[in-house]
């Protein structure tokens, strides 16, 4: 039986935030209001992602005293913990595509990654630039116009109406079309947490000597380019992409991957 | 060299495709943009920007809107709890999605006195000051989130019955909408009752196409550029002691009068039929 800790501690945290989210519109707690473009924690402090305030920055608009705030204060969050924490501790459409690469998995539809031509797991950070020209051309945040990952939050809080079909096409892709289509490959939000966390204090460490070279944790990453160092080198995983989601710590039966705090004085 | 010069152009071709598939979606993104953008008539909570503004700026946090729902007195008479009335755009709404708005005939804005919608908004997009009074206070009657016009051929009080009751559905009784009496010739004895609104007064808020007696209401909101004219500089009101004044401060080469029409003489339009 393999140990679900982490992936249960992730969904726990995923649906608790989703439901104080709901909370606030429904029953009108301060816990958590707005959503992830703006939020405000306990009625007092505010939240806001940083990739939105940047769109809403290159839209031309001088941003509010708030979200600016918000927005350094997420980003820091985010560059203690792992930029991509988010994807694997918050996002909620992180759920789907888990899911879907999940099933994925068990109908065995691909074992191998396939090599798209134009669809590099680097393409979602020209997206993410691409995402700024855009909101400077429109003079709208142009990811958020389109974003499903808000459009499922909002949907969560709001009432989903057309956007289902959003989060069901995302659904599809990642299960017929592209592995970690979305998440590992497009999403450019996604892509500006990889670089906030490029140099995060918590990592993922691996221990060579305890290693039997399973490759458990590499079929469960989804993000498994960061994971060259398996069964080769006792170092962390310092790739700003790898997104802290700890599926590898629990499938690894050998207790060669754990959590730790980087190593500061060495260079990794 | 034969092999780097192969090279070289294979690294040349895929460069170019992909700065064409990055300019392909760029516009392709950018044109999805612009339509979702250019949805008018839509109206926005108090205090909004000018729309163009206001879709650059409200960050599509959903504070606004969930003020709006949970604010104490959105009760109804019988105590239990209504439905807010602004709404986050989704998908299928026509209008840029995570914006808020609002419909008057499901929901109309019951011009709160602490406007609860607009101090949470975190962007600006939703201006305090613009709802400021001269003493400081949040003042909602200050708000134009549109206004509203009288479809005269539909609204029953044109035809000689008693209506009125946009007249006292109005927050701004008798300010925002006022009666015009006027005889009615048709029976020779009895009045018309016109509503008649002013847009100095008028809030948006939609409480009067909420109240309409007419399966479509004969009264309703429209955004203000959707609903207003413009006169112009050129015009003076000759009789108004303030807009003679107006006039005497700008100086004469500023106000334009001339167009394309002034290059045709109007006789023309007698002698030769022209068309403006
Ligand atoms: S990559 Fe994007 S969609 Fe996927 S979990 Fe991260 S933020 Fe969410
Ligand atoms: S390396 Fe581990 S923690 Fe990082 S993304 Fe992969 S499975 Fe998740
Ligand atoms: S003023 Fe209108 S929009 Fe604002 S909270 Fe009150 S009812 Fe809602
Ligand atoms: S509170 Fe302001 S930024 Fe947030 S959705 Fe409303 S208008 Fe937009
Ligand atoms: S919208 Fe109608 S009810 Fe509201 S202030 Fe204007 S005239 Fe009065």
């Amino acid at each position: 039986m393999k140990n679900l800790k982490y992936l249960l501690l992730r969904r726990a945290t995923q649906i608790g935030l989703m439901f104080l989210y709901f909370s606030a519109n429904a029953y009108g707690w301060h816990i958590l209001e707005g959503t992830f473009g703006s939020s405000k924690l306990f009625g007092l402090i505010p939240l806001a992602d940083p990739y939105t305030a940047l769109q809403a920055l290159s839209a031309g608009f001088l941003l509010g005293g708030d979200v600016i705030a918000g927005a350094l204060i997420i980003t820091i969050f985010y560059m203690v913990v792992g930029g991509r924490a988010f994807c694997s501790w918050v996002c909620p459409i992180n759920m789907v595509t888990d899911l879907a690469n999940w099933l994925r998995r068990k109908l065995k539809l691909d074992k191998e990654e396939v090599n798209y031509r134009f669809l590099k797991r680097r393409t979602r950070y020209w997206i993410m630039v691409l995402g700024l020209i855009v909101s400077a051309i429109t003079g709208i945040a142009a990811f958020e116009a389109l974003s499903p990952i808000t459009i499922m939050q909002r949907g969560i809080i709001f009432g989903f109406g057309a956007g289902i079909s959003v989060v069901i096409s995302i659904f599809l892709f990642d299960l017929f079309g592209v592995k970690n289509g979305w998440c590992g490959h497009i999403c450019p939000l996604g892509a500006a947490y990889s670089l906030i966390g490029q140099k995060s204090i918590i990592r993922v460490k691996h221990n060579h000597e305890a290693c039997t070279n399973c490759m458990d944790c590499k079929v469960v990453c989804p993000e498994n380019q960061v994971l060259h160092m398996i069964n080769k080198e006792s170092i962390s995983v310092t790739d700003g992409e790898c997104t802290n989601c700890g599926r590898c710590i629990d499938v690894c039966n050998d207790d060669a991957l754990s959590f730790s705090i980087r190593d500061l004085n060495k260079k990794s | 060299m034969a092999n780097s010069d192969n090279n070289r152009r294979k690294f040349m071709v895929t460069t170019l495709q992909s700065v064409g598939l990055t300019t392909i979606g760029g516009l392709l993104w950018s044109g999805y943009c612009d339509e979702a953008k250019s949805s008018p008539l839509v109206l926005r909570p108090p205090g909004a920007l000018p729309e163009e503004q206001f879709l650059d700026t409200c960050i599509k946090c959903g504070l606004c809107s969930e003020a709006c729902a949970n604010r104490e007195s959105n009760k109804n008479r019988d105590g239990t709890q209504r439905e807010g009335t602004l709404k986050m755009a989704k998908g299928g709404d026509h209008k840029l999605i995570g914006t808020p708005y609002f419909i008057p005939t499901e929901v109309p804005c019951y011009m709160c006195d602490d406007i609860p919608c607009v101090p949470v908004c975190p962007s600006e997009a939703l201006d305090m000051k613009s709802l400021l009074n001269k003493k400081g206070e949040l003042e909602i009657n200050k708000a134009h989130m549109g206004l509203a016009v009288v479809h005269k051929e539909s609204c029953v009080s044109f035809w000689g019955l008693q209506c009125d009751a946009c007249y006292r559905a109005c927050p701004l009784l008798d300010e925002a909408i006022t009666l015009d009496y006027q005889k009615n010739e048709r029976t020779g004895k009895h009045a018309f009752l016109l509503p008649v609104v002013h847009s100095d007064v008028c809030t948006g808020c939609g409480l009067c196409e909420k109240a309409c007696i007419t399966e479509k209401p004969a009264i309703f909101v429209l955004p203000r550029e959707h609903s207003m004219g413009r006169d112009g500089d050129h015009y003076v009101k000759g009789w108004d002691k303030k807009d003679q004044q107006r006039a005497g401060d700008r100086k004469l080469d500023e106000i334009e009068t001339h167009d394309k029409r002034s290059e045709k003489s109007p006789t023309d339009y007698l002698n030769k039929e022209i068309e403006y």
